[in-house]
């Protein structure tokens, strides 16, 4: 089992769409980002800003328009082994029981399906989820799909874990939870996680850096550092550093137009 | 209340619980239309009373039961033919440029067209026999499917097909593990409505020509001014497409157990 988190590499991505009409799209401008193995990184961005995107460029799921992606070493071209992906929707299986669910990239994959499946019920005990394997989807809240979701990706081992507003659809006491639950697996792990959110502060008290984008073509604005010590929780949001972090981003909210104060 | 009773309800008991209210109906008005028949002196030739027509049912079951044999074999083989058609036409359709902008159209358009006003036409083509019997029962119940089929498997969410291909999954894996499930419940709902028009499919191409089945039976009974085998071959009829809709109901239920605890949840 590799628990090593993968670097990856962005230069010179752009992005371009066709839209129906024959017009053009410009949703990325010169993408430059390098992340570290084992990093947690965040981009936050107003809605268009093209972090989607950027996430699915990255997965190998739709093709840049130009420059490169390197995951591991390796340029992306269609989707790559070492990558798991979660979404704002947990689109777990109706017809799958809860374990069935997590396995599905074993499946697909075809991993051996013994320790695999033994690591399946580990993922969900450590979620709480240990006496639910046996349930369907549709009889879970939408806290535990999403957990579901995420025990899913991390199956797999992945080097690298994309996350494009896992949190979004869920209310905020249990996406604090979900916070928290995200951060002490990824310390354990150390995976590279590209985690994309709507909310400054999710983003500052995961992350090692957070990217910050601007929306039009997309662009980077602005990385802020961010190494407050873990593991960080409910304590870590009243300190001087966070508070500052959460503000120099939220002033380029401000600045962008995205956040008006009148 | 909290009887024993109440608490641990028989099979039966919930059986009754939960058919009662639509029995009762029925019973109510199967009592009223015995008693005004005979209260107003009805004859039967123009509507027999429900105890007339069970008494014809007992004395002509094995003339009901040969004819509902035929019947049933029609509805069957059109329907078969219909699901071995639509299904893989659907598959075409999701999976094919040229289906999808061409046939797919074409076939919906087609649904305007009568089915049951090209039973003269099959009957001329293919003889008195089973055949256009089939053939119309074939015609009438594989709109339905083949739309259904092709709702359900383009229903998969795009996040649900980016998922496995993130996973490296091949179209084949895709299809089999994500489209065809996600799209039963939608298929069987097709399945179903194609059953009911399957049977009066046959029924009506018994009506233009036919030397067997229920429909035919019925003709005969007309002629004859025999009412009371008229309404014998109706409940024979309505019998069969009862059974035929719940067995499929009822592989529904065996085979998506989780469909029912989606839209449980959901209502």
């Amino acid at each position: 089992m590799t628990r090593a988190g993968v670097p990856i590499a962005i230069s010179g991505v752009t992005k371009r769409y066709n839209t129906a009409r024959g017009g053009e799209v410009h949703a990325l401008a010169e993408i430059d980002l390098a992340i570290a193995p084992g990093e947690f990184l965040s981009i936050v961005g107003p809605s268009g800003c093209g972090k989607s995107t950027l996430l699915m460029l990255i997965a190998g799921l739709i093709p840049a328009s130009s420059g490169n992606i390197a995951v591991g070493g390796s340029r992306v071209k269609g989707a790559v082994g070492n990558v798991a992906v979660v979404f704002q929707r947990d689109v777990l299986l109706d017809w799958r029981t809860v374990l069935a669910n997590v396995l599905l990239p074993v499946e697909i994959k075809k991993l051996d399906p013994a320790t695999h499946r033994r690591k399946a019920r580990e993922l969900l005990r450590s979620v709480g989820l240990a006496d639910f394997e046996d349930k369907y989807p549709a009889e879970l809240s939408g806290g535990m799909r999403q957990r579901v979701a995420i025990c899913r990706a991390l199956v797999q081992d992945p080097g690298l874990l994309l996350m494009d507003e896992p949190f979004g659809a869920l209310d905020a006491l249990t996406r604090e939870q979900m916070n928290l639950d995200l951060q002490r697996m990824w310390l354990r792990d150390r995976n590279t996680v590209l985690f994309i959110t709507h909310s400054i502060e999710e983003a500052v008290l995961l992350s090692d850096r957070v990217v910050v984008m601007s929306s039009r073509p997309g662009r980077i604005a602005d990385v802020v550092a961010n190494d407050l010590p873990r593991p960080r929780g409910a304590h870590t949001r009243s300190e001087p550093r966070f508070v500052e972090h959460v503000e120099r981003i939220r002033r380029h909210f401000l600045a962008l137009g995205v956040l008006s104060e009148t | 209340m909290t009887t024993l009773a109440a608490a641990t309800p028989s099979p039966l008991a919930a059986w009754i619980a939960r058919n009662g209210p639509v029995l009762a109906i029925f019973a109510v008005i199967f009592a009223l239309w015995e008693a005004a028949v005979r209260a107003l002196n009805v004859p039967d030739y123009i509507l027999p009373s429900p105890s007339v027509i069970v008494a014809k049912i007992v004395v002509s079951w094995q003339l009901l039961l040969v004819n509902a044999f035929v019947t049933f074999e029609e509805i069957l083989l059109g329907f078969a033919l219909s699901v071995l058609v639509a299904i893989p036409l659907a598959v075409a359709v999701v999976y094919s440029r040229i289906f999808e902008r061409a046939a797919f159209p074409f076939m919906v358009s087609l649904q305007t067209i009568p089915k049951v006003a090209l039973a003269p036409i099959l009957v001329m083509w293919l003889g008195y026999g089973i055949m256009p019997k089939v053939m119309v029962a074939f015609l009438i119940s594989f709109f339905p499917i083949v739309i259904n089929a092709v709702i359900g498997m383009r229903s998969a969410e795009k996040e649900m097909i980016y998922l496995v291909q993130s996973m490296g999954a091949s179209e084949l894996t895709t299809f089999l593990k994500i489209r065809l499930p996600k799209a039963l419940p939608s298929i069987f709902g097709g399945l179903k409505v194609g059953m009911g028009q399957a049977v009066v499919g046959a029924t009506v191409g018994e009506f233009i020509a036919a030397e067997r089945g229920l429909g035919y039976l019925q003709l005969i009974s007309q002629v004859r001014l025999d009412t009371p085998l008229l309404f014998a071959a109706v409940v024979v009829l309505s019998l069969l497409g009862v059974l035929l809709f719940n067995a499929v109901a009822v592989i529904e239920r065996i085979a998506l157990p989780w469909s029912r605890l989606a839209t449980d949840v959901a209502e």
